[in-house]
């Protein structure tokens, strides 16, 4: 092997290494490819840009087939957008997770699991609304960030 | 939720060259943007020039503000008065203002407005809306203040 390779598998073992660990973390962060941002725009207009690896790709699919009549409201992007951020959610959806009932992240055991101290009314508040506005209680959802330290729950 | 970590990164060798790499592609995307830059005016004229009749401020306040047979009118998210923030009527996410004049980057880009038309009239009104219902629209949007 040249020695060049040998830097360059090094590098590579370095940052699996260094690394790794923060991928799982990272996990809920959407990143800042341009898919990214495309997902930002046409899906965080009306909810949180929920992050690719709440859901598994067989729920992605189902969703970003169905998009004119996505939980009742019409959510159709341009067939070239829709190609892009279907193969996008496919590659960064979580393959190990369960598939939720209606393909609703709120309906997945893990969520009923984190949120299970929160009794109905927390959840039915005007300032709340619904599971799925998670912004109301995570202050950095729109950038995938979860961490439970920045969570403030509004009366 | 289960992840835990901390959200702070210095300022590293590989973020320059990430935003070396990204610089010609956000110079990219401003100009696709500003291929369909527009001005609310603009647009206006646009939508008028293809209405049945002179665009008409009042009536674009009632179409805004009523329901057509279905669950939600336009003012369900945006509000009654669209110089204000609304709100998300299923997921309660938070919408910046409506009118140009409370929020200059509305009606400033073609494709953006056409695609929120299509998605917003198929629930409010369940089909297309017309251009002459979006000139009156628009029309009674350019003539708030906040």
């Amino acid at each position: 092997m040249k020695p060049g390779l040998d830097y360059a598998a090094l590098a590579v073992a370095t940052c699996v290494l260094a690394f790794g660990p923060l991928r799982a973390e990272a996990a809920e962060r959407l990143g800042r490819s341009d898919s990214a941002t495309a997902y930002r725009q046409e899906c965080g207009a009306c909810h949180a840009a929920f992050a690719p690896g709440l859901l598994p790709p067989a729920s992605w699919s189902a969703l970003m087939a169905n998009l004119p009549r996505h939980f009742g409201t019409d959510a159709s992007v341009d067939p070239a957008t829709q190609k892009r951020l279907a193969a996008w959610l496919d590659s960064q959806g979580a393959a190990g997770r369960a598939r939720p009932e209606g393909d609703r992240i709120t309906r997945s055991a893990w969520f009923r699991d984190e949120h299970s101290e929160f009794p109905a009314d927390v959840w039915s508040r005007p300032s709340i609304k619904s599971p799925s506005n998670c912004g109301a209680c995570h202050r950095g959802a729109d950038s995938g960030v979860f961490d439970e330290h920045d969570v403030r729950i509004p009366r | 939720m289960a992840a835990r970590h901390s959200n702070r990164l210095p300022m590293t060798k590989s973020h320059t060259a990430f935003i070396r790499i990204l610089a010609p592609a956000l110079a990219l995307t401003a100009a696709t943007c500003l291929a369909n830059a527009a001005t609310p005016a603009d647009l206006l004229v646009g939508y008028a020039a293809q209405a049945a009749r002179t665009p008409n401020a009042e009536q674009g306040q009632s179409f805004f503000t009523a329901r057509h047979g279905r669950d939600w009118a336009c003012a369900s998210c945006h509000g009654p008065a669209p110089v204000a923030d609304g709100r998300h009527a299923a997921t309660g996410k938070s919408i910046q203002p409506l009118a140009p004049g409370a929020n200059p980057t509305r009606f400033t880009d073609r494709d953006k407005v056409e695609k929120w038309f299509r998605r917003n009239c198929s629930d409010v009104v369940g089909r297309a809306c017309t251009d002459t219902e979006k000139a009156d629209v628009l029309a009674w949007l350019i003539t708030l203040k906040p």
